[in-house]
């Protein structure tokens, strides 16, 4: 492989949970739904309905924009995108072409194993309908229209990737990301999360960087693109592009350059194959949507937008290293749920807490809280009151009975004799069964290596 | 009590005043629709029975509709055959603002296919006949609603004007018809043609019912995101104010004009003279741009919005679609293909830009502007097959006023020696169509339109 280079860009489409659809007033839950039967004039391409675009959509467009860095557009339009299939009732699909609603921005993502960080450009993020859906049994097709203009959001991302482990790692910040902005299940098995990459293979250039008099030279792109369709998770994205580029290296070791084409992906087998050549370049006759009025907003009206945004993911995580001193990992698994986050901070902001001693080891209370919930030790399921009561319960230096704690081990050794002969017939490991019989009649109240140390010595 | 002739005014205080029963006014239309149909073509579809139970100021009074209006329940066509079957599960927002009103929907007239055209020729229907003669077209798009209108087949009647549709027909059976601003009256539910043109309007026989039913139409619509918010005006009372207009003549506009139109227009600018009005002389952008890119950006939404009669979900296949309609399919298509796009729609649009602009400009030293309608009265069946391009031809004169979205409306001014009647064309303002009805009103008032409007439906008493 190290003779080329892998070039990966990404096309995400996000359904946004909106209440209604993104040009009419149906429902846009259509899952699980009778087929057409959450339609109406204007999401069927009835003759004369027309769209109205729906404000919600639009503001969490923005939001998702804004989360990834991007620049937001004072003017910004829909168009119309041409093409015929069934499933597309107006023959076009209501789009953004060249006024996007957000573009030019930045995703940081950070390898949890590495903990190097990268950053991804994002293109552009916009808006647009949903298409109905085909089912085809056997020599019939079905149409249902139930899904028809669900709100859309596009994100499109620069040519920045160069291993499929990077696009899962993003994938996953972005789920996080649109997650955390309530805007979209983001559900990729459901659909609602939808992702195409774009793979090609550069070759490496022989020359050193030295060498190089033209820099923009070595970062041209591949003269033809494979874009894979149907993937419905995070892991078979990883495991499409790796077969890909593994596919496309044996081409180009041949001499051949892979075909510009549309593959899909089938997971029962992990292979990629293809679907239809992009030789002819569809020609969508994009112009601009006569129905809709261009939308202009003003910095007050996106500056209150980004006001809504909420601490998102990798700043949490920035955080919670610098003002906590967290390790990466702990503060990585604590956001990945927003909830969970939020149950973290709130419970590390709890009075009581401040006088608690930890263990050394843990170096603040807001680690040994981390700790705890990271490796489950209390449940986060239960109220934040509980939640600190049990955690100043499992910190509580316990003072221990040291009378009642001898009569307990005398009469655990007494009533496992068996156990005490086969002990010292070798059996060694029974200790941990001694230990746990005695915490058992202390009901917690010891210390578990001071038995240890005590029974060690009895059981001589 | 015989009705022949009455405005919908008149019919609706004969209403109220229980002179008429509204079933008596059902019939009488219903039986003349009927009978003159036959003749004269006017309507795709008419109606057995009033169905609108809704109370209000139009109760008992029916209303012809342009086909390419949803009716629901009723099938709509826009004269296409592609559509012979369809009958709409919604109502248009102006056909439910005049049924909430209580109109009675009368019949669906016939048009243009798709409203693609100056002639009601494209109709898979048969041709409308224009009442003045029978030979001659009536013209189009909204030939049935004007023929209907004319031939007091319908005491008034809705139409739709993307180039001249409501003011071309209009000119040429000789009756009153507006095209409003862009905007100012919900395309929801009307079958798009140029959607950035297209303006639904009243078609009627005097100044006041199109100010009546433009009152109702009006108005913000939550399904039409092109509508306007600009408040609505009482247009009757504004049309009845004594005002003195400054009016503006752009001499682009009478180029290549018959001799008889402009011999009838310098006389209607006499009279508007000595009404008291002043007359200046304004300069506009000469019409041949705006059918530029009237043609072009026109084409280029055509050809998108009757990508949907697919037969899919509703309707007939593409097989039934009629010559005109897959020109402007082909045409539009290629204006919109790639690297086309800059060259044809983009430079469009700016010139329309332009266009807008060279208005607003004109109407900051003029109230209003007028000029002729057509170049030519009502043409001859048959005459259409000289004129490739015919619609932009007939319609070079309307165009402008659709290019830039401006409302403008066409009254009669008298006939030429063919005893075939002339209209004269008074565009306005954005959202000033109060001025229009005004000063319409006023010549209605001086002149009785020279008994044009009479005249025409004498034939049919």
């Amino acid at each position: 492989m190290s003779k080329y280079t892998p070039v990966i860009g990404l096309e995400i489409h996000v359904e946004l949970k909106t209440k209604s659809k993104m040009f009419c007033q149906c429902d846009s839950d259509y899952f699980g739904k009778k087929p057409n039967t959450n339609t109406c004039p204007v999401c069927i391409g009835m003759p004369g309905a027309l769209p109205v675009p729906n404000r919600t959509a639009v503001e969490w467009a923005i939001k998702i924009g804004q989360a990834l860095n991007c620049v937001i557009n004072k003017h910004s339009k829909f168009d119309r995108k041409h093409y015929f299939y069934p499933d597309l009732p107006k023959a076009y699909q209501i789009s953004q072409y060249d006024e996007p609603l957000a573009e030019h921005g930045t995703l940081e993502i950070q390898n949890p194993k590495t903990e190097t960080a990268k950053k991804i450009g994002i293109t552009r993020v916009h808006l647009e309908e949903d298409t109905g859906k085909l089912t085809h049994t056997g020599k019939d097709t079905l149409v249902d229209f139930n899904r028809s203009s669900v709100p859309l959001v596009e994100i499109v991302t620069e040519p920045d990737f160069d291993n499929a482990e990077d696009v899962k790692i993003f994938l996953e910040e972005l789920h996080t990301i649109i997650r955390y902005l309530d805007v979209s299940d983001a559900n990729m098995e459901e659909g609602s999360m939808r992702m195409e990459p774009n793979i090609s293979l550069r070759v490496q250039s022989t020359k050193s960087k030295a060498q190089i008099i033209n820099v923009k030279q070595s970062f041209e792109l591949p003269n033809y693109k494979v874009e894979v369709k149907n993937i419905n998770s995070f892991n078979f994205a990883k495991k499409a592009i790796d077969f890909e580029l593994i596919r496309q290296a044996k081409l180009l070791d041949k001499g051949e350059t892979p075909p510009q084409e549309t593959r899909g992906y089938d997971d029962k087998k992990g292979i990629t194959f293809s679907q239809r050549s992009k030789e002819e370049a569809q020609d969508y006759r994009y112009f601009p949507e006569p129905d809709i009025p261009p939308m202009v907003f003003t910095n007050e009206e996106i500056e209150n937008i980004r006001k809504t945004l909420p601490e998102l993911p990798h700043q949490k995580v920035a955080r919670y290293i610098k003002d906590y001193d967290l390790k990466y990992a702990d503060a990585f698994i604590l956001t990945r749920i927003m909830k969970t986050a939020q149950y973290f901070d709130s419970v590390i902001s709890d009075k009581t807490l401040q006088n608690i001693d930890v263990p050394e080891k843990s170096k603040n209370v807001q680690n040994a809280v981390a700790n705890a919930i990271v490796n489950k030790r209390i449940p986060t399921s239960i109220s934040q009151e509980e939640f600190v009561k049990e955690f100043i319960a499992l910190h509580k230096p316990i003072e221990v009975d040291s009378e009642k704690l001898t009569q307990v081990i005398d009469s655990v050794i007494a009533q496992y004799a068996n156990q005490v002969e086969q002990y010292k017939g070798g059996k060694v490991g029974l200790i941990g069964f001694f230990i746990g019989q005695v915490m058992k009649e202390m009901r917690g109240q010891a210390d578990p290596q001071e038995v240890h140390k005590i029974l060690l010595a009895k059981l001589q | 009590m015989d009705l022949f002739g009455k405005t919908i005014t008149d019919l609706q205080s004969l209403i109220k005043d229980k002179k008429v029963s509204p079933p008596e006014v059902w019939e009488y239309f219903a039986q003349r629709s009927k009978t003159l149909n036959q003749d004269i073509n006017a309507y795709v579809t008419l109606l057995d029975k009033p169905n609108n139970t809704n109370l209000g100021e139009l109760s008992g009074i029916p209303i012809a509709v342009k086909d390419n209006y949803c009716t629901e329940g009723v099938r709509t066509t826009a004269s296409s055959k592609v559509l012979d079957d369809f009958v709409p599960p919604y109502e248009s927002t102006v056909t439910s603002k005049l049924k909430f009103a209580g109109y009675e929907l009368l019949g669906k007239t016939n048009m243009d296919a798709w409203a693609h055209g100056a002639s009601t020729e494209t109709s898979d229907y048969g041709l409308t006949k224009n009442p003045w003669n029978l030979d001659r077209y009536p013209g189009g798009s909204s030939g049935g609603s004007a023929a209907a209108v004319a031939a007091y087949m319908a005491p008034g009647a809705i139409g739709s004007d993307t180039g001249g549709s409501i003011r071309h027909p209009s000119a040429w059976c000789g009756i009153v018809g507006l095209k409003p601003t862009y905007g100012r009256v919900s395309r929801y539910g009307v079958i798009a043609m140029g959607s950035s043109f297209d303006c639904p309007g009243p078609m009627t026989q005097s100044v006041e019912d199109n100010a009546m039913l433009l009152q109702i139409m009006a108005g913000k619509d939550p399904y039409d995101a092109t509508s306007s918010p600009v408040a609505v005006p009482d247009y009757r009372s504004e049309m009845k104010k004594k005002r003195k207009l400054k009016i503006g003549i752009a001499r682009e506009y009478l180029k290549g004009v018959e001799p008889d139109i402009q011999t009838a227009f310098e006389n209607m600018v006499e009279v508007i003279k000595k009404m008291g009005h002043e007359v200046v002389d304004v300069s506009l952008m000469s019409p041949e741009y705006s059918i530029s890119v009237y043609t072009i950006a026109q084409r280029a939404e055509v050809s998108s919005n009757l990508g949907r009669y697919d037969g899919i979900r509703y309707a007939n296949n593409r097989d039934f679609f009629g010559q005109e309609a897959k020109r402007r399919i082909m045409l539009g298509t290629y204006t919109l293909s790639h690297g086309y796009y800059d060259a044809f729609y983009k430079k469009a649009q700016k010139v329309r830009t332009l266009i807008k602009n060279n208005f607003k400009k004109t109407f900051e030293d003029a109230n209003l502007i007028i000029g002729p309608n057509t170049p030519v009265t009502a043409l001859k069946v048959g005459e259409f097959e000289k004129y490739p391009f015919f619609g932009e031809l007939m319609d070079q004169l309307n165009e402008p006023a659709s290019a830039a979205g401006i409302p403008a409306m066409s009254i009669p001014i008298g006939l030429d020696s063919r005893n075939l009647p002339i209209g004269m064309q008074i565009m306005g303002n954005y959202f000033d169509e109060a001025s229009i009805f005004n000063l319409a009103y006023q010549i209605e008032q001086e002149t009785k339109f020279f008994d044009v409007i009479k005249k025409g439906r004498e034939k049919y008493k």
